[in-house]
């Protein structure tokens, strides 16, 4: 059974949003919904300043706090380590979007359940990446088993410090970065 | 004039094609391998896309009869795969409600909106008729032609039948021309598009003003980003922190105007301390005596009071780029026309590369391929243009003619009167500065005709507007692409043309047969040219539809040996450093730094760039962008924005040295930018109500832009020359 993981190598990202139309195209993501995003963050006085670029997504955790929480059993996760709604148990209820500190989710305005990205599975089924993944111009989105220790992102967290968001929330995400500030001297 | 006819020359002279083979498999096969799921209900159409001017290869998967997802072709240089956020929302263009559907020809006055809705017969017909009033009255050079992108290649045989020299696209002097000029005066041939930096290889790169990653050019960003990540460091000469000063080593928040002083002096320093290719330059470099003596006046202290770049920081960067020639790229930067002395500037950039050796190097700037695909002998002479070109004043005004001097002889008459203007795929009000004399230029006319596919500003101000059907609704001309390799590229709808819609060749061939130029289409269909032009270059025309790109193998070269010596196309075969030709002209030889004029107390350089999800104002109506970057911002730094009592996402208004005031827009209050500009991406705040989305959606910083200051070499405009202060709303 694959353990499924991204690694996002944040050096590559230039901020470019074509994870983010890819993505609403392949699963057709209502408008003004997201599954992914591009966060920019600023430190520091001009002219001495660093920034980050950080795509954002379901960290697909493996204590999945939205899981935990839903009442329906709507929420779940299975072997392979995506988490996923069964969109026919799902209430609406929006326990799942209180209880996940990513704001990975959202109700689907038209159908009344949560959705969130779902690691494009459909797309896993026939041996392919995730759309998302796919487009990525800086390849900065890296997808890959890490059951299997050969795996690019099996190699990657070997290779570089690695961190998750919101570690101290005890989720246990399943996306992991790598960063590198870019540094003026 | 003298340059690009030389240009032209050596191309039609360049060798036929070397090695002639194919490279690469089945499409399908490497789509699935590269992660698309292929579903056996549905076809899928190669093409190149149009959302941007790189033409990447994509893949339009059609379903039920309706385009549903683009993918990246993997077989194709440009994209390899991967498409940018626009290019991944074609079908937002596609699909947009708010398309022009019909021929429409005005009722009312110009710009007023009223239109009636026409036949084809009915539009084309008085378009012609239109056109001839105006050759028997005043001659044909008194129809000027502007265009951008694919269609301009469809109504050239349409404007040369006509008689008239007078075309030009805001491409050459709103955007690249100092570049081209300034390149070709110095290596006799421009860097070209895609610009042929070969970053994945490069040790340092240096950027000045270009700010790649929001400048959304798809494989250029990929060879950036993979150069970045094999340890290549960064330089960025750049009043705003962009995305690309993100990633860099070195941030020089360069104060506007004076990044000619920076450059001297890194070429000062480079020879002072002998950190030039002094093999190179001594074997393929002319003038660099004078180039040493010259420079030796631009200090790095001298140049730190005028760039506000600390002199430590000028030399520190100078010995990264000179300890690790020739592997090093001094981008040569795309959009140029900043401050009216640009091909100095511009000058200054192919010098750098000249004595780091860069040309022709690794990590440096690439050969282009010797080898071409010739256009097949044409039939019919165009007839010899009984004028001379407006733009025929400029030394360097380059093929792509320039847009300011037609639009000035429209506003005087003179040198002799210009009284229609075909305008397609030009946003012209929002594509050159002073919008009102763009617009003094319209109200002269006695017929100005749209082909467009969206209701932008200029559209709405035609007398006819011809609705053109989007890219994956037509064919267009076969993208021959000479960079590191020659590809030819293939342009094929992927679903019929929706509404009333055509394709910009059946256009320019209908107005044609109506005129009784249709000698000049020869050709029942665009398919069948290009079928013939296949036959003539012998590629097999399945091959190219099926794949969507024929690459020729072993047409690339892009690097100097011994047996590939590079050959400069200047009047001395040489690289020169020193230009004879612009001494002839009465020009500065070498660049000689001039001071532009800097913003008073209390007011702001306004300066402009790009989002990485829009390409100028074509993109801003399509849902898919739109809902990612609705309106544009002006960023304005911290402190002064707390001076001025501004909070970010506040709506404020915008004033400009002449009283003219910008429609609302957002402050964003960033320490990213420089305490004296004001930045915005361009392209909003358009003004149909027809547009949905982007009507009225941000401020449009061309309307600021009211004085611009002419190139004397190229006749670009320089738009960065203007000031304005913010005004609260109360």
């Amino acid at each position: 059974m694959p353990g499924y993981a991204m690694v996002i190598d944040q050096r590559r990202c230039v901020g470019c949003m074509a994870c983010i139309v890819a993505c609403k195209t392949q699963n057709g993501v209502p408008p003004e919904c997201f599954r992914t995003r591009v966060v920019e963050e600023v430190d520091g006085v001009f002219p001495d300043l660093r920034m980050e670029l950080r795509p954002e997504l379901c960290n697909h955790c493996d204590s999945p706090t939205c899981v935990q929480n839903c009442p329906t059993g709507a929420s779940y996760k299975r072997d392979d380590g995506i988490v996923l709604v069964n969109r026919m148990r799902c209430v609406g209820c929006k326990a799942c979007i209180a209880a996940c500190p990513y704001g990975a989710r959202y109700i689907d305005p038209d159908h009344g359940y949560a959705d969130k990205c779902t690691f494009c599975f459909e797309r896993l089924e026939e041996g392919e990446e995730p759309a998302c993944v796919s487009t990525c111009t800086g390849r900065a989105r890296i997808f890959g088993d890490l059951e299997d220790p050969e795996s690019e992102v099996s190699r990657l967290l070997r290779g570089y410090a690695s961190y998750v968001l919101l570690a101290g929330a005890g989720t246990k995400p399943r996306v992991h970065y790598i960063r590198k500030f870019g540094k003026p001297e | 004039m003298e340059l690009t006819r030389r240009h032209f020359l050596r191309l039609s002279m360049a060798a036929g094609i070397t090695a002639a083979g194919v490279a690469g498999g089945d499409l399908l096969g490497l789509l699935a391998a590269s992660g698309v799921r292929i579903d056996r209900d549905a076809r899928y159409i190669p093409s190149y896309c149009e959302m941007c001017f790189w033409k990447c290869g994509l893949v339009a998967k059609v379903a039920d009869g309706r385009v549903v997802t683009l993918y990246g072709n993997p077989l194709h240089p440009n994209s390899r795969g991967r498409l940018c956020a626009r290019g991944n929302a074609g079908v937002g263009l596609l699909y947009d409600e708010d398309r022009l559907k019909y021929p429409l020809i005005s009722c009312g006055g110009r710009g007023e909106g009223r239109y009636k809705r026409a036949s084809w017969d009915e539009a084309l017909g008085y378009v012609a008729e239109k056109m001839d009033r105006i050759k028997t009255r005043y001659g044909p050079e008194s129809l000027a032609f502007f265009a951008h992108g694919s269609v301009t290649a469809h109504f050239v045989p349409l404007i040369l039948g006509f008689g008239t020299p007078n075309f030009a696209f805001p491409s050459f002097a709103q955007c690249r021309g100092p570049r081209i000029a300034a390149f070709e005066l110095t290596f006799g041939e421009d860097p070209g598009t895609p610009e042929r930096v070969d970053l994945a290889g490069s040790r340092v790169i240096a950027l000045f003003g270009s700010h790649l990653g929001e400048n959304m050019h798809n494989s250029q960003v990929q060879d950036f980003v993979e150069g970045l990540s094999k340890g290549a460091r960064l330089i960025v000469a750049d009043p705003r922190f962009s995305t690309a000063a993100g990633k860099a080593k070195w941030w020089l928040p360069v104060k506007p105007g004076t990044d000619t002083a920076l450059m001297l002096a890194w070429m000062n320093v480079l020879i002072n301390e002998d950190l030039y290719d002094r093999a190179y330059v001594e074997r393929y470099a002319s003038g660099f005596d004078s180039l040493r003596s010259h420079v030796g006046q631009y200090t790095p202290e001298w140049a730190a009071s005028e760039t506000e770049v600390p002199a430590r920081l000028i030399v520190r960067t100078a010995r990264e780029l000179g300890r690790n020639r020739p592997n090093v790229c001094v981008h040569p930067g795309r959009h140029s026309s900043w401050h009216g002395n640009d091909v100095q500037r511009e000058r200054c950039l192919a010098i750098l590369n000249a004595i780091l050796g860069t040309w022709g190097r690794r990590g440096g700037l690439y050969l282009k391929t010797r080898s071409s695909l010739p256009v097949p002998p044409q039939k019919e002479e165009f007839p010899e243009p009984q004028k001379p070109p407006l733009s025929g004043k400029y030394l360097s005004a380059g093929a792509e003619g320039v847009t300011n001097a037609i639009r000035d002889a429209t506003r005087t008459g003179k040198p002799y009167p210009v009284k229609g203007w075909l305008v397609a795929g030009t946003n012209l009000l929002k594509a050159m500065p002073n919008e009102r004399e763009t617009a003094e230029a319209i109200r002269g006319l006695d017929l100005l005709v749209a082909i467009d596919v969206m209701p932008f500003d200029t559209a709405m101000m035609a007398d006819v507007i011809l609705p053109e059907c989007t890219y994956l609704e037509r064919h267009d001309e076969v993208y021959v692409q000479r960079d590191r390799m020659l590809t030819a590229s293939i342009r094929q709808p992927a679903v019929p043309p929706m509404y009333q819609s055509r394709p910009g060749w059946w256009i320019a061939r209908q107005l044609s047969v109506r005129m009784g130029l249709g000698s000049y289409y020869p050709w029942g269909t665009l398919e069948e040219k290009i079928r013939s032009e296949c036959a003539f270059w012998k590629v097999d025309y399945g091959e190219l539809r099926s794949k969507g790109v024929v690459s020729f193998s072993g047409t690339d070269n892009p690097y100097i040996t011994a047996e590939n010596q590079p050959v400069f196309g200047t009047p001395s075969g040489k690289i020169e450093l020193y230009s004879r030709e612009l001494e002839k002209k009465g020009f500065d030889p070498i660049p000689v730094y001039s001071r532009v004029k800097q913003p008073a107390e209390g007011w702001f350089r306004l300066i402009y760039g790009r989002s990485p999800v829009h390409t100028f104002t074509k993109t801003t109506n399509n849902e898919r962008l739109w809902e990612l970057f609705r309106e544009n911002e002006a960023w304005i730094n911290k402190g002064a924005a707390d001076r001025l009592g501004i909070e970010g996402g506040q709506y404020i208004r915008l004033e400009n040295q002449d009283g003219q005031r910008s429609d609302r827009v957002r402050a964003k209050v960033t320490e990213r930018i420089r305490p004296d500009c004001i930045y915005m991406v361009h392209g909003f705040g358009s003004r149909d109500k027809s547009l949905s989305r982007a009507y009225k959606k941000g401020a449009d910083d061309q309307g600021l832009i009211t004085r611009y200051a002419v190139d004397p070499v190229c006749g670009s405009t320089g738009m960065r020359c203007n000031f304005v202060k913010p005004v609260l709303e109360t």
